[in-house]
C-alpha cells in the first residue's frame, strides 16, 4: 500500500482534531483534540521514517507519546480544579488573565 | 598713600556688614557704628585731598592695585582703584554729605525699631557708591554700579511693609536694571574692540577705532546713565522712590546716586569726544529731561515727589554740560557738586517738615510752618535760594555756566539747547517758589477742617509742627552753608576749573551771545517764574483740594503719562505675553511629547484588545499564524 | 600603585549609601548621622583630590586604568581634568547640605512600624546619586561614563516619586498623584534621551573601535582615525540629544518644573544643581571632543535653542505661581547660559560655563534650600499664600533675598562673574547673541523681585504671622553658602586658575582660537 495514504489519513485526522480545539467549549473535548492532533503528527512521524528508511521519525514518535503523556497529566490536573473552582469545564470561562 | 585708597571703601562696608549680621545685640549702639564708620571714610578722604593738593596738578593720579579678579586668557578684570580729582572731588561729596546725612538719620529713624538695619544699609550704599567712583576699569565700577542700585532698592523699599515701598523698590531696581544692561553691552563692546575695559588702555585706543563702534559704546553708556540718573526714558523710578525714608531720599535720590550717570559720562569723556553722535544725543536727553522734569515738579503736591522732579531736571542741566563735550564737563560737576548741597538740604528740610507734621507730605496741608519751624525755614529757603540760582550763591553759579556753555555749543543745536535750559531755570523758579510758598507761608490749612487733615498717614489727628531737634538741624545748618558759599567758593579764580582740568579737559567755547546776556536772560526768567508763582500761590490762598487743572497739569500730575505709557504697554504686555507662554508650555511643548505618549498609549490600547482571554481565539491566531507560514514557505519554494 | 583616590571618592558614597539603607528601621537618627558623615568623609575626599590635582600639570589626572569589559575595549578609567575637579568638588559639597537641609523631610509619619524605613531609604538614595554623579564626572571611558548617567536615573526616580512635601493644597492622594507622575516624565525623559545616546554610543564603537576618550580624541587628532562628516554629525546628535534632556534645554525642558515642583527642596537641588551638571558637562567634554567639527556646525542651532532658553524660561518664571516651579524655570533660563557659553567657542564662554555650573550650583541651594524651609513652614508652594515674612522672620527673609539676588547675578556675588564671563564670551564672537541674551539679566530682577516682594514684604498675613524664623540646623545650611556665595563674587580666581588650562586645551582639541580685539586686529 502506498504510504502516501497514510500521510493523508495524518492530514485527516490534524485538521479534525485542530477544528475541534477551535469549535468546541469543553476543556476535555479541547484536550481529546489535542491528543487526537499529537497522534496525527505521530503517524506522519512513523510514516517518514519507513518512507525515508530511518529510524529518526520513530524515535522523535517515542519522544511525543512522552511529552503527550506529561501533558495529559499536567492538562488533566488543571482542568479538573478549574471545574472544582467554577464548576464547569467551558474554556471560554477561564478568561480572568486577560488585563 | 595709595594704600589708603581701599580703606576708603572698606570703613562704609565693615559698617555694613556689623551691622547687618550683628543681630538685635548691636541696636542701640548701632547707628553710632554706621556714623563714627561713614566720617572715618570722610577723614581719609580728605587727608588724601590734602595729600593731592600737596602734588603738582598733573601728578594727582593715585593707582591702589588690590589683586587680580577675574582672569581668563585675554580677559582680565583687576580690583583696582583710581583717586584722581574727578573721584576725590566724589569722594568728599559721597563721604561728606554722607555722614551729614548718617548724622540727621540718627535723630530721623530714632522711633523706628529697626533703625540698625537702616544704618546698615546707608553703610552699604556708601561702600558701594565709593566703589563706582574709585574703580579704575568699568568692571568695577559695574559692581559698585549695581551695588548702589541695590542698596538703592533696599532703603527704598525699607518700609517693606507698605506695599507701595516695596512696588516702588522693585520698579527702581528694574528700570535700572535695564540701564545696567546698557553698561554690560557697553563693556562687551570695549572688550571686543579694545581687548580691556580698564580706563587706561580704552582712552588709550579711542583714536585707532572706527567712530561708528565709540558711538555705539557711548550711546550704551548713555543708556546706563538713563538708569541711573533717572533720564528720560528711563526715569519713571525717581517718583515712586521717595517712598523710602527721608534722609534717603537726600543722600541717594538728590545728592549721590542719581548722579552716577553724570559720573560715567565725564568719566568716559574720551569716548564721547570722539562720538560726536553720541554726544548729540546726550544732550538732546538732557535738554528733554531738565524740561520733563520741571513740568513734573510744578505740578506735584506731594512734597518730596516735587523736589523728585526737581532732581531729575537738575541732573538733566548736569546730563546736557556733560553732553558739550569738553566746554561742559567740568560745570556738570560743579553743579552737580552745589546741587548736592542743596538739594540734600532741601530733603532734610522737607525730612524735618514732615517729622514735624505726622509724616505729612502734601503741601496742600502745609501751610504757615516759618513761624513753627524756624531753623528748617531758613535752611530751607537759603538752599531754595541756590537752587532757583539767586545771584551769588551756588546755583547760580553753576546753574549760569551750563547754560552760557549751551549756547556756546554754537548753531541751531546751541540755540535750542540754550534755550531749554533757560525754560528749564524759569520752570525751576516756578516750581520751587511754589514749594515755599505753600510749604512755609500762606495760612495754616493743617487746621482747617477735621477730616482733612486726620487722615495723616500715621492717623495722629492734628498734627502740632514742631522744630526738628539739634542732631538733625545740625546738618541741614551746614548744607546749608554749603548751598550758600559753594559756588562762590569754586568759581574764585576758576578753582574748581583749574582743579578738575587735568582729568576731564576743558576748552572755551564761542558762545555767540555774551556771558552777560545770558546772565540777564537768566535772571528775567527767574523773575518771571518767581512772580508767577507769587501771582498764584502768595497772592491767593491755596485750595486744600487740588483743582482740577489744564490738561497739561493732569498730565504731569501723572507724570506726563510715561507711566501709564509703562504700565499699559510694558506691564500689561509683559503679564500677557507670560501668561500665554505658560499656556504654551503647558499645552504645545507639554503637549507635543504628552500626545506622543498618549498616542502610544492609545495604540497600545487597542493592541491590548487581542487579548481577549479566549483560549480558542489565541488558538486561531495561532493557527492563522502557522497557516500563513506554511503558505509564505510554499510561496518561496515555488519562486 | 598608588592609593586609587578618585575611585574612592566614588566609593565612599556607594558603601555609605548601602550602610545607610541596612540601618534598623528604630534608627532612624543613626541613619541621618550615618549618611551626614559619609557626605562630609566624601568631602573632605574630594579637597584631597582638589590640593592633589595640579592645574599646570598634565591634562587628565589622578588617573586609574583597569581593564573591565575585554571583549568590547570597555575599561574602567578614571581621570579629572580641572572642569571636572571643580564640579566633582561642587557635589561633594553640596551633599552634606542637602542631607543636612533634608533632616526631617523623610521621617515616617507614623512611628512604630518596623518594616518600612523612609527615612534610611531617602538618604541612602542621596548617596548612591552623588557616587553616580561623581563617576560620572571623573569616568573617561565613554561606556562607563554611559553607565552610571543612565543608572543615576533609578535612584533619582525613587527620590522624586517617594518624597514629596507634607502639606499640599489639594490633600495628599492628589500630591501623590501629581509625583508619581513627575517622576515618571522625569524617568521617560531620560531614558529616551539615554537610549539615543546609547545607540550613537554604540555608533561610535563601530566607528572607533573602543571607548576610551583620550584614545579617540587622540586618534582622531594625529589622523589614524577618520570620521565621515556625516558619521560624525550623527554621532554628535546622539550624544547631544541625551546631554540636552538632563541639561535641560529648550524645548526638552518640561520634566524639570514637573520634578522640581514636586521634588522635596533638597532633591529639587539635587537635581538642578548636581545631576542637570552632568549634562552640561557632557557637552563640554564629550560632544565638543570628540566631535569637533560637528560641534561647530551645529552651534548656530544651538545657540539659538539656548538663546530661546534663557529668555523663555526667565519669561515664564515670570509667569509662575508656584515657588518651586520659579525656581525651576529660572533654572532652565541659566542652563541657557551654560550652554550659549560653552557653544561660544571662546575661552570666556568656556571657562564662564563652567563657573557657571559651580555658581549656579550653590546659588540655587541656597535660594532653593531657604525657600525650602519657608514651604514646610506654611505647608504651601503658592506665592499667593505668603506675604509680610520679612517681618515675622527677617533672617529667613534676608537669606532668601540674597539667594534671590545671587540668582539675578547681583555684581559682588559668584554667578555675577559666571554669567559676565559667559556673556562677554558670546558677544565676541556672536554679538547678537550676546544681546539677546543680556535682556536675560533683566528678566532675572524681574522674577525674583516680584517672587521677594509677594512673599516677603507687604502687610503680615495672619496665616504667617507665627513662622518662627530660621532655627539653628537650618541657618547651618545657608549661612556657608552665602559664604560662599560672597568670597567666589569677591575673589574667583582660585576657581578660574584650576578651569582655565583645562578650557585652553578644549579650546585647542576643537581648534578654536579667540576672537582679536578690533584695536589689535587692525594693527
Amino acid at each position: 500500500m502506498n504510504p502516501v495514504n497514510y500521510l493523508y489519513l495524518a492530514a485527516l485526522l490534524f485538521t479534525i482534531g485542530a477544528t475541534g480545539v477551535l469549535i468546541r467549549r469543553n476543556a476535555i473535548v479541547v484536550f481529546m483534540c489535542i491528543e487526537l492532533m499529537l497522534n496525527a503528527c505521530n503517524l506522519a512521524f512513523v510514516v517518514f521514517s519507513r518512507m525515508h528508511g530511518n529510524l529518526d521519525g520513530q524515535i522523535i514518535a517515542f519522544f511525543t507519546m512522552v511529552v503527550a503523556a506529561a501533558e495529559v497529566v499536567v492538562g488533566l490536573a488543571i482542568i479538573v480544579s478549574l471545574f472544582r473552582s467554577r464548576h464547569s469545564a467551558s474554556v471560554d470561562d477561564a478568561s480572568l488573565m486577560k488585563l | 598713600m595709595e594704600n589708603l585708597i581701599a580703606l576708603l571703601i572698606a570703613a562704609p562696608l565693615l559698617g555694613a556688614a556689623v551691622l547687618l549680621v550683628g543681630g538685635r545685640r548691636l541696636d542701640a549702639v548701632g547707628h553710632w557704628i554706621g556714623t563714627l564708620l561713614s566720617t572715618a571714610s570722610f577723614v581719609i578722604g580728605a587727608v588724601l585731598f590734602v595729600g593731592l593738593l600737596g602734588r603738582s596738578a598733573d601728578d594727582r593720579t593715585l593707582i591702589q592695585h588690590l589683586y587680580t579678579w577675574i582672569p581668563v586668557e585675554s580677559f582680565q578684570a583687576d580690583v583696582t582703584f583710581r583717586l584722581d580729582q574727578l573721584s576725590m572731588t566724589f569722594v568728599l561729596l559721597i563721604t561728606g554729605v554722607g555722614s551729614l546725612i548718617h548724622l540727621y538719620s540718627v535723630g530721623y529713624m530714632e522711633h523706628d525699631e529697626r533703625r540698625r538695619r537702616f544704618f546698615g544699609y546707608l553703610n552699604l550704599f556708601l561702600a558701594a557708591m565709593l566703589l563706582l567712583v574709585l574703580a579704575d576699569n568699568y568692571l568695577l565700577l559695574y559692581v559698585g554700579w549695581e551695588g548702589v542700585g541695590l542698596a538703592s532698592y533696599l532703603l527704598i523699599g525699607f518700609w517693606q511693609h507698605k506695599p507701595s515701598a516695596a512696588t516702588a523698590a522693585k520698579k527702581a531696581f528694574l528700570v535700572n536694571r535695564v540701564g545696567d544692561m546698557g553698561l554690560s553691552i557697553a563693556i562687551m563692546l570695549m572688550f571686543t574692540t579694545f581687548g580691556s575695559f580698564a580706563f587706561g588702555p580704552v582712552f588709550g585706543h579711542v583714536g585707532g577705532t572706527s567712530e561708528g563702534r565709540l558711538t555705539a559704546i557711548g550711546l550704551m553708556l548713555l543708556l546706563a546713565a538713563c538708569g541711573k540718573s533717572a533720564q528720560v526714558p528711563l526715569q519713571s523710578w525717581l517718583g515712586d522712590a521717595m517712598e523710602g525714608p527721608t534722609p534717603v531720599s537726600a543722600l541717594i535720590h538728590a545728592a549721590t546716586m542719581v548722579t552716577a550717570g553724570v559720573y560715567l559720562i565725564v568719566r568716559s569723556s574720551a569716548i564721547f569726544n570722539a562720538a560726536p553722535d553720541a554726544q548729540l544725543v546726550v544732550t538732546v536727553v538732557g535738554g528733554v529731561t531738565l524740561l520733563f522734569g520741571a513740568i513734573v515738579g510744578c505740578a506735584k503736591d506731594d512734597i518730596k515727589k516735587a523736589l523728585a522732579g526737581s532732581t531729575m531736571s537738575q541732573i538733566g542741566y548736569m546730563v546736557l554740560a556733560a553732553g558739550l563735550g569738553p566746554i561742559g564737563y567740568v560745570f556738570a560737576i560743579m553743579h552737580l557738586v552745589t546741587h548736592g548741597f542743596f538739594k540734600a538740604g532741601l530733603f532734610l528740610g522737607a525730612g524735618s517738615v514732615m517729622h514735624g507734621m505726622n509724616d505729612e507730605v502734601d503741601m496742600r496741608r502745609y501751610g504757615g510752618l516759618r513761624k513753627y519751624m524756624p531753623i528748617t525755614f531758613i535752611t530751607f529757603g537759603l538752599g531754595y535760594l541756590a537752587i532757583i540760582g539767586f545771584p551769588g550763591l551756588s546755583g547760580f553759579f553753576s546753574k549760569d555756566k551750563i547754560i552760557e556753555a549751551a549756547f556756546a555749543k554754537g548753531g541751531t543745536e546751541g540755540w535750542i539747547l540754550g534755550g531749554a535750559a533757560l525754560v528749564g531755570a524759569a520752570l525751576t523758579a516756578f516750581y520751587m517758589t511754589r514749594v515755599m510758598l505753600m510749604t512755609f507761608f500762606g495760612e495754616e490749612r493743617w487746621r482747617t477742617g477735621s477730616g482733612a487733615a486726620a487722615d495723616g498717614h500715621d492717623g495722629h489727628g492734628e498734627p502740632h509742627p514742631h522744630e526738628s531737634p539739634g542732631i538733625m538741624t545740625i546738618p541741614m545748618m551746614v548744607l546749608a552753608v554749603g548751598s550758600v558759599f559753594a559756588g562762590f567758593f569754586f568759581n574764585l579764580g576758576d578753582r574748581f576749573l583749574h582743579w578738575l582740568e587735568p582729568v576731564t579737559g576743558h576748552s572755551e567755547g564761542h558762545s555767540p551771545v555774551s556771558a552777560l546776556t545770558v546772565t540777564g536772560a537768566t535772571m528775567v526768567c527767574l523773575v518771571v517764574g518767581v512772580a508767577v508763582a507769587w501771582a498764584q500761590y502768595g497772592r491767593k490762598p491755596v485750595p486744600a483740594a487740588a483743582p482740577r487743572g489744564s490738561l497739561l497739569t493732569r498730565a504731569a500730575r501723572r507724570d506726563l503719562l510715561q507711566d501709564d505709557f509703562n504700565h499699559v504697554v510694558l506691564v500689561r504686555g509683559g503679564e500677557h505675553l507670560t501668561r500665554s507662554l505658560v499656556y504654551v508650555d503647558h499645552t504645545l511643548v507639554d503637549g507635543v511629547v504628552n500626545g506622543t505618549a498618549a498616542s502610544f498609549g492609545g495604540l497600545s490600547g487597542r493592541l491590548r484588545r487581542l487579548q481577549n482571554g479566549f483560549a480558542r481565539s489565541y488558538a486561531v491566531s495561532m493557527f492563522g499564524g502557522a497557516a500563513l507560514l506554511v503558505a509564505a514557505t510554499l510561496l518561496m519554494r515555488a519562486v | 600603585m598608588s592609593f586609587p583616590l578618585l575611585t574612592a571618592t566614588a566609593a565612599l558614597p556607594a558603601v555609605g549609601a548601602v550602610a545607610t539603607a541596612a540601618v534598623p528601621a528604630a534608627r532612624r537618627t543613626a541613619a541621618k548621622w550615618l549618611a551626614l558623615l559619609v557626605s562630609l568623609g566624601t568631602l573632605a575626599l574630594a579637597a584631597v583630590v582638589l590640593v592633589r590635582f595640579d592645574p599646570g600639570g598634565a591634562r587628565y589626572q589622578l588617573t586609574e586604568s583597569h581593564a573591565w569589559i575585554a571583549a568590547f575595549g570597555v575599561r574602567y578609567e578614571l581621570g579629572v581634568d580641572g572642569i571636572a575637579v571643580a564640579l566633582v568638588a561642587l557635589t561633594a559639597l553640596l551633599i552634606p547640605f542637602i542631607v543636612l537641609a533634608g533632616w526631617h523631610d523623610a521621617d515616617p509619619l507614623e512611628t512604630g512600624s518596623r518594616r518600612w524605613r523612609p527615612t534610611q531609604g531617602f538618604f541612602a538614595l542621596i548617596l548612591a546619586v552623588e557616587a553616580m554623579v561623581i563617576v560620572s564626572f571623573e569616568a573617561t571611558d565613554v561606556f562607563l561614563f554611559y553607565i552610571f548617567f543612565e543608572a543615576m536615573l533609578i535612584p533619582m526616580y525613587f527620590l522624586i516619586g517617594g518624597f514629596g512635601d507634607r502639606a499640599h493644597e489639594h490633600g495628599e492622594e492628589a500630591a501623590s498623584t501629581q509625583r508619581s507622575y513627575a517622576a515618571v516624565k522625569f524617568l521617560l525623559y531620560n531614558l529616551v534621551g539615554g537610549l539615543i545616546m546609547l545607540a550613537a554610543v554604540i555608533g561610535l564603537y563601530v566607528v572607533a573601535g573602543n571607548f576610551s576618550l583620550t584614545e579617540i580624541v587622540q586618534a582622531r587628532a594625529n589622523g589614524t582615525l577618520h570620521m565621515a562628516t556625516s558619521t560624525e554629525r550623527w554621532l554628535f546628535l546622539g550624544f547631544f540629544f541625551a546631554f540636552a534632556v538632563k541639561a535641560p534645554l529648550w524645548p526638552l525642558h518640561t520634566w524639570l518644573p514637573n520634578a522640581m515642583g514636586e521634588a522635596t527642596a533638597p532633591v529639587a537641588v539635587l537635581i538642578t544643581a548636581v545631576v542637570d551638571k552632568v549634562g552640561t558637562f557632557a557637552m563640554l567634554r564629550f560632544c565638543l571632543q570628540l566631535f569637533p567639527d560637528a560641534s561647530k556646525w551645529a552651534t548656530p542651532v544651538i545657540l539659538v535653542l539656548a538663546l530661546i532658553s534663557i529668555v523663555y524660561g526667565a519669561l515664564l518664571a515670570v509667569g509662575q505661581r508656584d515657588i518651586k516651579r520659579l525656581v525651576a524655570y529660572a533654572s532652565i533660563s541659566h542652563f541657557g547660559f551654560i550652554v550659549l557659553g560653552i557653544f561660544a567657542m571662546t575661552s570666556q564662554g568656556q571657562s564662564g560655563a563652567t563657573l557657571y555650573m559651580v555658581n549656579h550650583g550653590i546659588s540655587t541651594a541656597a535660594l532653593m534650600l531657604v525657600a525650602g524651609f519657608l514651604i514646610s513652614r506654611r505647608g504651601s508652594r503658592l506665592i499667593a499664600d505668603y506675604g509680610g515674612v520679612q517681618k515675622v522672620a527677617p533672617v529667613l527673609a534676608g537669606t532668601f533675598l540674597i539667594g534671590g539676588l545671587a540668582t539675578l547675578s547681583l555684581p559682588g556675588l559668584a554667578p555675577f562673574v559666571s554669567e559676565f564671563l559667559v556673556l562677554v564670551g558670546t558677544f565676541t564672537r556672536y554679538p547678537a547673541a550676546g544681546v539677546v541674551a543680556t535682556l536675560g539679566i533683566v528678566l532675572a530682577a524681574l522674577y525674583t523681585l516680584v517672587l521677594y516682594q509677594r512673599t516677603m514684604t507687604g502687610p503680615v498675613r495672619p496665616e504667617v504671622s507665627a513662622m518662627p524664623d530660621l532655627r539653628a540646623r537650618e541657618l547651618l545650611v545657608v549661612a556657608p553658602l552665602v559664604v560662599l556665595l560672597i568670597f567666589l563674587g569677591v575673589y574667583p580666581k582660585p576657581v578660574t586658575d584650576i578651569v582655565n588650562p583645562a578650557v585652553r586645551q578644549t579650546m585647542s582639541d576643537t581648534h578654536q582660537t579667540d576672537p582679536k580685539p578690533e584695536v589689535e586686529a587692525a594693527k
